[in-house]
Parts: C-alpha cells; sequence; structure tokens
C-alpha cells in the first residue's frame, strides 16, 4: 500500500470518529451549547481542553521554533514554561471563581462584576480581536498539512476542514465539540509521541523523551550526553551553543510572563471551566488539562534537540562519531540513490527545504555562514542575474560588476572561519543548506527517523487534529460571544431560547465563513497579529478578571479605564515596530533588537501592559465612587464555593 | 454577622495559600529557570544543567504538582470552613 492510500485510511477513520461523536452528542439546549451542560467529567474536559489549547502551533511549529533557534534552543523556552505556566494561574485565581459566578461567557462576567454594559462590549471586542487572529492560523494549518498529506491544493484542504468544523460544531455546540475533542487529543498525542519515542531510543537508549533530553548520546558509545553532543556538534558549525545563556534575560522573563497570562487570559481557554460540575472541579480540571498539555509539552524540548542533532550528522554523516569536518558533507550522489533519505527531495518539492552546491563539489555543505558572506553572495546572484539579462553592448560593465562581486566574495571568505580554517581554505563558497523551514521538524520527523508509513500518517491525522480542535473551540467562544453578549445581551433581552440557540448556530456559521474566506487570503501579516492576540489577553482580558475577583474597590470606571489604557498601550507598542494596523511600512521603528525600549520585544510587551492595566484600574478607581451593594454581594458569592447551581442564562 | 466573620477567614486562608503556591510557580519558572541559571550552572541533571533543566522540563513538572495540591489544600479548606458543596 502507497504512503498517500495510507494517509487517506488513518485520516478517513479519525474524520469518521469526530462526525459520529457529534451526531451523537448533538446540543438541544443553550446550556448543551454553551457549555456542555455542565455535566463533563474534570478528566475528559481536561482532556478536550488539552486539545482545545494545543493547536497547530504547539504539534506542528513549536518543536522546530526551539529546534532551528538561532540564539539557540534555551531561550525559546519561554514558549514551554508560558504555554503551561498559565494553567496554574487559571488553577489558583480565574477558573473556580467563574464557574461559581455560574454564566456562559468571558465578558458577561465583566458587565456583571463592574456593572456596565460598556465594559461587556469592550470584552466583546477584545475576544472577537483575539479569536479571529487565532483562527485564521489553525484554518491556514488544515489547509497546509492537507496539501502535503493527501496531495489536494491548499484550498481544497480549507474547504473540507471548514466543512468538517461545520458539521460538528454547529450542530454539536460545546457538548459535541468537548466529546470530539476528547477523540482528537488521543489522536494528537499519539501522532506526537510515537516517532519521539522512536528517534529516544535511537538516539539515547530512553524510551522516554524527557530522560533522552537529559540522557547520553548512543552512537558514540555513550560517554558524552546528548545536549554536549549536541552543542558540540552545532558549534563545530559556527552556530550559537543549542544551551546557550540568553542575551536578553529581560525579554526572556517579560516574553515568558506575557504567553503565561495571555493564556490565563484567553477567552477559548477560559470558557472551558464553565464546563465543569462543581467549584472544586474547576481547580482539578485545570490541573488534568495540563497533565495532558504537559504529555506533548515535555516531549516537545526532546523532539526539538533530538531533530537538530539528526539533521545536522545527516548532513555531515562524520558528526555521528566524531567532529562533523572530520569526514566529507553528504554528497548529492546520496540523496538521489539512498531511500533512507528520500524525504529530502520529497521536502525540497514543498519549498520548506532547500539547498544549492555553491562550490560544485557534489556535496551539500551546512554551516553558519557570517553575515558578510551571505551579502557578498546575494551581490553574485545579482550580479549574475544582470549579466544574463544585459543587452550585448552592456555585458563588459555588467562583467566588471560580476568580477567585482566575486573579487569580494573570495575576500570575505578568506576573512571567515570555521573552527581553525577559513572559508576559502576549506574550499566553500557559502552555506549550501540554505532553507529549513520550522515546520519541517515536526512534520519530517517520522520520514527523517525511517519510520513505517503508519506512522507517517498518523502525524498528518495528529497534525490535523490539532488544528481542527483549537478552530472549533475558537469559533465557539466568538460565537456565544456574538448571539450572547450581543445580540441577547445588548440588542433584544427578551430572545428566547430557542431563537438564541438558532442565532448561536448562525454566528457560528459566519464565523466558519469569515474564517475561511480570512484562510483563503491570508493577510500577510498572520503571524504577527499573534504578538497582538497574545498582548491583548494579558494586558487586558487577564487583569480586569483577576481584579474582579480579587478587589472589592475596583469599580466600573477603573476596569474600563484600564482595559482601555492597557490595550492602546500594547497595540501601539507592536504598531510601532510592526507598522500600524500592521500596514507594511508604517513602522516608525525598524522591528530589530537593538531598537527596542531595553531591548523588550513586541512579543513581549503584554506583561508591560498587563501592569500598565493594574496601576491605572488602580488609581482611578481610587479616585472614583466605590462599586454598589449588590455587586460587593456578587464578588462575596463568587468567592465561596458553596451553592453553585448549574449556569443560568439570565 | 457570624456567617461573614466565617468568609472572611475563608478568603483570608485562601489567599494565603494563592501567595504561597504563587512563590513556588515563580520560584521554578522564573528562578531557577530563567534568572538563576547563570548562577546554578555547575549543578546538573543527568546531561543538562539545572536551570536549562528547570526551564524545559521542571517547571512543567512543578506546575503539575501545584495545582493538584492546591486543588487538594482547598477542598480541605473548603470542607473546614463548610463552604464545600
Amino acid at each position: 500500500m502507497d504512503q498517500f492510500t495510507l494517509n487517506l485510511i488513518v485520516v478517513g477513520i479519525t474524520f469518521a470518529i469526530y462526525i459520529g461523536i457529534a451526531l451523537w452528542a448533538r446540543a438541544g439546549s443553550t446550556a448543551e451549547f454553551y457549555a456542555a451542560g455542565q455535566g463533563v467529567h474534570p478528566v475528559l474536559n481536561g482532556m478536550a481542553t488539552g486539545a482545545d489549547w494545543m493547536s497547530a502551533a504547539s504539534f506542528i511549529s513549536m518543536a522546530g521554533i526551539i529546534a532551528l533557534a538561532p540564539a539557540g534552543g534555551y531561550e525559546q523556552s519561554a514558549y514551554l514554561m508560558g504555554w503551561t505556566g498559565g494553567y496554574v494561574l487559571l488553577a489558583l485565581l480565574l477558573a473556580p471563581y467563574l464557574r461559581k459566578f455560574g454564566k456562559f461567557t468571558v465578558p458577561e462576567f465583566i458587565g456583571d462584576r463592574f456593572y456596565s454594559g460598556g465594559a461587556r462590549l469592550i470584552g466583546v471586542i477584545c475576544l472577537i480581536v483575539i479569536s479571529i487572529t487565532y483562527v485564521i492560523g489553525q484554518m491556514r494549518g488544515v489547509g497546509v498539512t492537507f496539501s502535503r498529506f493527501l496531495e489536494v491544493s491548499t484550498d481544497m484542504g480549507l474547504y473540507i476542514g471548514a466543512a468538517l468544523v461545520f458539521v460538528y460544531a454547529v450542530l454539536g455546540g460545546m457538548k459535541g465539540i468537548t466529546y470530539t475533542q476528547v477523540a482528537q487529543y488521543v489522536v494528537l498525542i499519539i501522532a506526537y509521541t510515537v516517532p519521539a519515542i522512536f528517534i529516544s531510543l535511537s538516539l539515547t537508549g530512553s524510551f522516554l523523551p524527557q530522560l533522552g533530553l537529559i540522557g547520553s548520546y548512543a552512537p558514540s558509545g555513550g560517554e558524552i550526553s546528548m545536549l554536549a553532543k549536541l552543542d558540540s556538534v552545532v558549534t563545530e558549525l559556527g552556530f550559537k551553543a543549542y544551551t546557550s545563556e540568553t542575551a536578553n534575560m529581560l525579554n526572556m522573563f517579560l516574553f515568558t510572563m506575557s504567553l503565561m497570562i495571555g493564556t490565563a487570559g484567553l477567552p477559548h481557554v477560559i470558557i472551558r471551566f464553565f464546563t465543569v460540575p462543581k467549584v472544586a472541579d474547576a481547580r482539578s480540571s485545570a490541573g488534568w488539562s495540563l497533565v495532558f498539555i504537559a504529555l506533548l509539552y515535555t516531549v516537545a524540548p526532546a523532539v526539538g534537540s533530538m531533530a537538530r542533532l539528526n539533521l545536522t550528522t545527516t548532513f555531515w554523516p562524520g558528526a555521528v562519531t566524531g567532529s562533523a569536518l572530520s569526514a566529507p558533507a553528504l554528497s548529492l550522489a546520496d540523496i538521489e540513490s539512498k531511500p533512507e533519505l528520500s524525504w529530502v527531495e520529497t521536502w525540497r518539492h514543498t519549498g520548506l527545504l532547500a539547498f544549492e552546491d555553491k562550490n560544485g563539489d557534489g556535496l551539500i555543505q551546512y554551516f553558519n555562514e557570517p553575515k558578510a558572506v551571505t551579502d557578498a553572495g546575494k551581490a553574485v546572484t545579482e550580479a549574475t542575474a544582470a549579466l544574463t539579462a544585459a543587452a550585448e553592448a552592456d555585458k563588459p560593465a555588467a562583467q566588471a560588476t560580476l568580477d567585482q562581486a566575486n573579487a569580494a566574495l573570495d575576500a570575505a571568505l578568506a576573512e571567515a572561519k570555521l573552527g581553525d580554517k577559513t572559508l576559502a581554505e576549506l574550499g566553500l563558497r557559502g552555506n549550501e543548506l540554505t532553507k529549513v523551514d520550522n515546520d519541517i521538524m515536526v512534520l519530517a520527523n517520522p520520514e527523517i527517523a525511517a519510520l513505517p508509513g503508519w506512522v507517517v500518517a498518523l502525524v498528518a491525522a495528529g497534525a490535523l487534529a490539532a488544528a481542527l480542535s483549537t478552530a472549533a473551540g475558537l469559533l465557539l467562544a466568538i460565537s456565544s460571544a456574538i448571539s450572547h453578549d450581543l445580540i441577547k445581551g445588548s440588542i433584544n433581552p427578551n430572545l428566547s431560547e430557542k431563537a438564541e440557540l438558532l442565532w448561536a448556530r448562525i454566528a457560528m456559521t459566519g464565523a466558519i465563513i469569515v474564517a475561511t474566506w480570512l484562510g483563503l487570503n491570508p493577510p500577510g501579516f498572520a503571524a504577527q497579529v499573534v504578538a497582538l492576540a497574545f498582548g491583548l489577553a494579558a494586558a487586558t482580558i487577564f487583569p480586569v478578571l483577576m481584579m474582579g475577583i480579587f478587589s472589592k474597590r475596583i469599580n466600573k470606571e477603573g476596569a474600563i479605564a484600564g482595559m482601555l489604557v492597557g490595550l492602546i498601550f500594547t497595540a501601539c507598542y507592536i504598531f510601532v515596530y510592526k507598522g500600524w494596523f500592521f500596514i507594511p511600512g508604517t513602522n516608525n521603528l525598524p522591528d530589530t533588537a537593538a531598537n527596542y525600549v531595553l531591548g523588550i520585544s513586541p512579543l513581549s510587551i503584554g506583561a508591560v501592559g498587563a501592569v500598565v492595566n493594574f496601576v491605572v484600574a488602580y488609581v482611578v478607581s481610587m479616585v472614583t465612587k466605590a462599586p454598589p451593594a449588590h455587586v460587593i454581594d456578587l464578588i462575596e458569592s463568587i468567592r465561596v464555593p458553596k451553592g453553585a447551581g448549574a449556569a443560568q442564562s439570565h | 454577622m457570624a456567617d461573614k466573620t466565617s468568609a472572611n477567614a475563608y478568603w483570608a486562608a485562601n489567599v494565603r495559600i494563592i501567595l504561597i503556591s504563587l512563590v513556588v510557580w515563580f520560584a521554578c519558572s522564573f528562578g531557577l529557570g530563567i534568572l538563576l541559571r547563570p548562577a546554578l550552572e555547575g549543578i546538573h541533571i543527568g546531561g543538562a544543567d539545572l536551570g536549562f533543566w528547570f526551564a524545559q522540563n521542571g517547571s512543567i513538572y512543578v506546575f503539575l504538582v501545584l495545582i493538584f495540591v492546591y486543588t487538594k489544600v482547598m477542598g480541605k479548606v473548603d470542607r473546614e470552613h463548610g463552604v464545600d458543596e
């Protein structure tokens, strides 16, 4: 059976399971649609939250980001700590109290606690911006995965994914989504860990990738640890050591903090804790969610470091037992003839991997070239193209330019060193593995490790499960914000339950259409707006919820001022470097570390925005009137677990 | 009135437990994983230095234990103050 048929079968079976579950768990009431009727066991809810939270970014991209980070894999630990530590904040500071509050949506809490329709409206706007931003990435992930593994166009893949989400999210609501996500979690965790276990066994002899990460490197007799081996191999090739210290501790600190409080402030994550039967269950449910998330997140650093090591030793076979430069690099002939290397060609076709034999020696040398060599190499390429395109009369001038560029490149190569020899002495003309996309690291992992075909098919199904489950959770958060907070809350409070359910389904259908359209025509800034989503969640939703629970003094004026100032401060800092409203060319300062205030990148600003929000809310509340008595009663009631009934729609 | 005093005592106990938990949360991730890593370079856990291990794996385990301990402790406090469901 060929790989394509295998992919179809495995992905087909998982899809049949999801749709079957959706039909079985059809939602009949708004309570079931928004919050699964509050009858979901904490362990199942934890699995569903895990699948909801772990998106295409966690599954496909995270390990690759850690593996290939130019400043070393350590600095990217911010993702590992940030995207898990947020659950501690949820369990301690938000989940139990929001569950006791007993309504369906985050804006509803903001509106009631701060006795203000305006506060609720700001909450709805933040929620929709955050969720739409997120959902674009998921739809894109679905399209790309389909096109790679099922050999359809990216657009067709997107339509299939959208249709599938439509069936189980619109019919099933939260109840359908929750049970489908449980199945999706099982698929994605198996798909992630199985290849990792195989690779850990072959590189370190450890069955558990978590132990493999700190284990010893088996192919060289186990005398050196895997991480030390990785450090020595990559530094020999001119890269920064994998375990290098961070150059900017303040930025790493703030980035980790932004991801943590951003996670705790993401509406589609918070909404999960409305689903459990009791307040005590909201606490343990956050714990169970983290158990299931940790299964992937503790494996990810092993996947990242081992994939980097495998990639490097594939291109420098000598590095397995000795130093990288002790034996010739991988040859083009081997790539073409050896079946275990067929993945190199497969991924080259997708454009995610690229190589070029610049010095014409039939070998592909992969190393970190200095910037001077990169620039000189670019000038040579441009001059060569200009020479080819030049009219007959201009040829001599173009030739002269090319000669000059070549001389400059030669000078740069004589200057740059790899080990104790210059690049010129080594006969190199530049790095020949010209592109390795982060996303390859997880998707190609089973092929790099020469694992059986069913594992490759499983990874495809896992990537789709991760993207689809997150998309469904986000769409539900959007639809409840529109039907419950906007239409029922602001426009027509007398809406019957049946009409509201209809509106929720209409809103979700609309959200799917918008998300699909944005997935087909992704704004060029899709990757950058993620910073905005996390920044907003950290700087607006998290502080306002926390203050609403832990302070009796923060009032309507304070909350609104805090949210607005946090929002504007964070968005402006991002826009200054990324362009106003992400329009290219409108940035005031170049987006490089040298220009950041105290080296704080736009990705890390959410934590500062949150502090600004807290301070502004406190000061404004102090100089305005204290909240009314019924709000004080509300705060006192949510602080005590006793008496949490089923969620109320009023 | 007795109700109010008991509710205040319950809340004070809860806030104290939260603060202790947050200290642990901060110490393992921001402390050992980031701020103290250069100082603790000499200590190793298998093939990784202590800070690296806490940043990539250790702090996640601490987070897990922390949430379940908090859940258990709060369950006890809920019962002691008669506010459990």
